[in-house]
């Protein structure tokens, strides 16, 4: 992977984020200070990487989903059933640590409603992964029953509280699953099946690389994830919201995914780049919170971000801003 | 050639570059009115090339057309059709939810005040639909009528488009008898009236009841044109395949080697629908011909042999004991490969680095959790360059930027990275330069030198009379031959190619 054209993509996207801060820093001055209370490190930094966990985990999930042609359009319904799921386990009187398997469990299992539906009956993912979407917020709404699913297990509430070595746990999580996800794909040969699998399905399978197996299994793993950043949510404010924890992040995980430069059209991918872009969007969203311009401006602005970070990326615009950084460069030396 | 005053469409020289391949190479097509012509040739021969440029769908890099006595140059499908030259498909490309009278005008449909004139559209479609035999209703959707009709609509439609040129690509491929024998009959009604008409089909029995001249491309060369009528079955297919049966093969036999024990035993493998049941051994050190036309069923054994599609009838024995073939996977573990005829769709995979294409195969045998250590790939890689001279600046290029025979080298290093005991190649020569094409020849040679059991197909009937030991002979999906020793010659290969099965008269057929 220590190809020039990995460097050159995560120089692009480290350069965009340290725009997105730089930003921050403009709008709030202490934004860059890091202090320690109580054993625990507070500051803008840790902040936008505490909230942008969630996406992170899901972009984790959707990278190797949208490297073999697909998407997962369901892991904002999963976050909300198994936030539902971790909600009511605790509240039936069982500890916490069940109600955190039970949740991963399900997310297990709504991944691979969703893998079975694409490998084995062949749907389009974007219509089998809408089915659960849909679903998922009733399935949801039917496990708390309508109402926000409070709850008291300090140890349930401690998945978003609770720090380690002065950092939130949300991103000990978020880290720990982008770094194994990366060694999964990267140290296995998995990485090299999806991609050729994403790339060309025939030829893949000629060569014999179990194509169903992989694909099911990349379904099942966005689910996991989309579990895990469920419990964050729900930890977060101390209760089950069927309808609105999760809401519309599938999206934000696709977008991170595509700002890491993976192409909807599938085959390579990278889970940093993804974190990156999840981290970049997660930047931006604080910026415009931070400075005080109305918060319905956040996705007018994040709209164009995104049309901006495409454009760049287009086959369209490769040649053109190729002769620009060559003028630009022998203006500079001259 | 000489009558100019019926002449209607003249191409001369007409070139078409790929990179690295190509793909017509100064092609002569002379189309008279009231003529059915027909365009023959394996694949990649340039057929496709030849419509698409008279069609402006890719643009001419050199040479000429004459409509009418007119120098064209269609930039588009839609100025083709302007100038009277329009194509019509074996997929059909029209739009199935609209209806008939929609889909025979659009793009032109006739307007009354500014809006779509819907009652004309009908009575016209109607009485242009009465022309062509069909009494239907032309406010049906497209969708509820069967292929057979679709095919005349679209043929309507394009000669509506006041045609003087009617390309038929393929039209028969998805038609029963019955339809074919009504297509025909349009065919030469239309003729009759005036139209030129280029035909574009596989099957030979068709040339030779509808066309009055055949004009042959082979490698992106024109071959020859010839009357229909003056043309024997055994020297069209002569032409196609690129040998005379009388003249002597120019390849010398290698072979160094005696064939040793049977590798893989083929009893009844068979598929309804696709291929009917063959038998065939393929021993150890043995080069085992497959030969057949196009839509021979050449390429389907090759596809249940490999598992790429189940047989329902028959089975393989492998060493003597029987195997199943449930899929790919089934066959690479016991030690077979496949380098299959359309290598960008079904071969390479575009996006990944030559070191990864060669490593698939391997590592999709050794599974996801052993991975081949990256300093294995690298050295893997940088080996079967250097021995199979993979013109690629290193191993880590997209294999997508590489040419046609370099490409074909790396799947060959996919599979020789697995160490394979039978190797099946569909087509390893085609569409690939010169000085590869040599290449992967000698390799194909050495590797049978070293003991491994080969099956390629090939449409290039002297180059398989040099290399194969035996040649296993399709025809209309059927095994119709097997050649041994001395038969194996390429006057024999044709006259297998070219003998009816059961009986049935070969030559002009009715």
């Amino acid at each position: 992977m220590n190809t020039p054209a990995w460097f050159a993509a995560a120089r692009s996207r480290l350069l965009l984020l340290a725009i997105v801060l730089l930003a921050n820093v403009l709008v709030a001055p202490g934004f860059l200070e890091v202090r320690l209370v109580d054993g625990r490190l507070f500051g803008g930094i840790i902040d936008i990487l505490n909230r942008g966990a969630p996406v992170m985990l899901l972009a984790v999930g959707m990278a190797p989903v949208i490297a073999t042609r697909g998407i997962d359009l369901s892991v904002g319904a999963v976050m909300a059933i198994a936030g539902a799921v971790a909600a009511a386990t605790v509240n039936a009187g069982h500890a916490w640590p069940v109600a955190i398997l039970a949740a991963l469990g399900t997310g297990l299992a709504c991944g691979l409603w969703n893998g079975v539906l694409v490998t084995i009956f062949r749907m389009q993912p974007i219509v089998a992964t809408l089915i659960l979407m849909v679903a998922g917020r009733g399935i949801a709404q039917m496990i708390t029953q309508g109402r926000v699913l409070t709850f008291t297990d300090a140890g349930l509430a401690g998945v978003s509280s609770a720090s380690l070595l002065g950092l939130p746990l949300p991103v000990l999580l978020a880290l720990a699953a982008a770094i194994g996800t990366g060694l999964l794909v990267r140290g296995t040969a998995l990485g090299l099946f999806i991609e050729s699998v994403g790339t060309s399905p025939r030829a893949a399978r000629l060569a014999g690389v179990p194509a169903p197996a992989l694909l099911i299994g990349v379904y099942v793993w966005s689910g996991l994830m989309a579990a895990l950043a469920g419990l964050i949510a729900t930890a977060d404010i101390r209760g089950a919201d069927a309808n609105n924890a999760g809401l519309w992040l599938e999206l934000d995980a696709i977008l991170a995914v595509v700002i890491g430069g993976t192409s909807l059209y599938g085959g390579r991918f990278s889970i940093g780049l993804s974190v990156l872009g999840a981290l970049i969007l997660q930047g931006m969203r604080t910026c415009i919170l931070r400075s005080g311009l109305p918060p319905e401006l956040n996705l007018l602005l994040m709209a164009v971000v995104v049309a901006l970070v495409l454009v760049v990326q287009s086959p369209a615009c490769g040649p053109v801003l190729a002769r620009m950084t060559a003028r630009l460069t022998r203006r500079g030396t001259a | 050639m000489g009558d100019t005053a019926s002449m209607v469409l003249a191409v001369r020289g007409l070139t078409r570059t790929f990179p690295g391949v190509r793909a017509l190479d100064g092609v002569d097509l002379t189309l008279r009115a009231g003529e059915i012509h027909a365009l023959l040739g394996e694949n990649g021969a340039g057929k496709s090339t030849l419509i698409n440029l008279l069609t402006g769908a890719q643009p001419i890099d050199d040479g000429t057309i004459h409509l009418d006595g007119r120098a064209i140059r269609p930039k588009n499908p839609a100025d083709a059709a302007a100038n009277g030259i329009v194509a019509v498909y074996q997929e059909i490309t029209l739009l199935p939810n609209l209806s008939v009278a929609e889909n025979i005008y659009l793009g032109r449909e006739p307007t009354r005040f500014g809006l779509v004139d819907r009652a004309r559209m009908r009575r016209e479609g109607s009485a242009l639909l009465a022309r062509f035999g069909l009494s239907i209703d032309p406010a049906l959707p497209l969708s509820a009528f069967s292929t057979a009709v679709q095919q005349l609509i679209a043929i309507a439609r394009a000669v509506d488009m006041s045609a003087r040129v009617l390309i038929l690509d393929e039209p028969t491929a998805s038609l029963d008898s019955a339809e074919v024998a009504v297509l025909f009959r349009l065919m030469r009604e239309l003729a009759a009236s005036g139209l030129a008409i280029l035909f574009v089909t596989h099957f030979l029995d068709q040339v030779y009841t509808v066309t009055d001249r055949i004009t042959v491309l082979r490698g992106g060369k024109l071959v020859g044109e010839r009357l229909t009528a003056d043309l024997a079955r055994l020297d069209l297919v002569a032409m196609m395949l690129g040998s005379l049966p009388a003249t002597e093969s120019h390849l010398q036999r290698r072979t160094a080697v005696a064939p040793g024990d049977i590798v893989v035993q083929v009893t009844g493998l068979g598929r309804r629908n696709l291929v009917s049941p063959f038998t065939a051994e393929i021993r150890q050190a043995e080069v085992l011909g497959v030969a057949g036309l196009l839509g021979s069923g050449r390429t389907e054994t090759a596809l249940l042999l490999f598992g790429a599609v189940r047989a329902d009838t028959g089975g393989v024995l492998v060493d003597g004991k029987p195997v199943t073939l449930k899929g790919p996977r089934d066959a690479i573990r016991l030690g077979f490969g496949f380098c299959p005829e359309d290598r960008k769709l079904d071969g390479i995979v575009a996006d990944l680095s030559v070191r990864e294409n060669i490593v698939l195969a391997l590592q999709a045998r050794q599974g996801w959790w052993k991975r081949v250590p990256p300093a294995r790939q690298r050295a893997l890689a940088d080996d079967y360059i250097r021995l199979l001279n993979i013109r690629t600046p290193d191993a880590e290029k997209p294999i997508q930027l590489l040419s046609g025979g370099n490409q074909q080298k790396a799947l060959l290093a996919r599979w020789l990275a697995t160490r394979p005991r039978l190797l099946i190649l569909d087509e390893p020569t085609r569409g690939i330069d010169v000085g590869a094409h040599a290449e992967i020849i000698l390799l194909l040679e050495e590797l049978r030198n070293d003991g491994m059991a080969l099956y390629v197909i090939s449409s290039e009937i002297e180059e398989v009379a040099a290399y194969a030991d035996r040649v296993l002979v399709m025809r209309e999906r059927r095994q119709a031959g097997m050649l041994t020793g001395a038969e194996v010659t390429p006057a024999a290969i044709i006259d297998a190619i070219v003998r009816p099965v059961d009986g049935e008269p070969s030559g002009r057929a009715a």
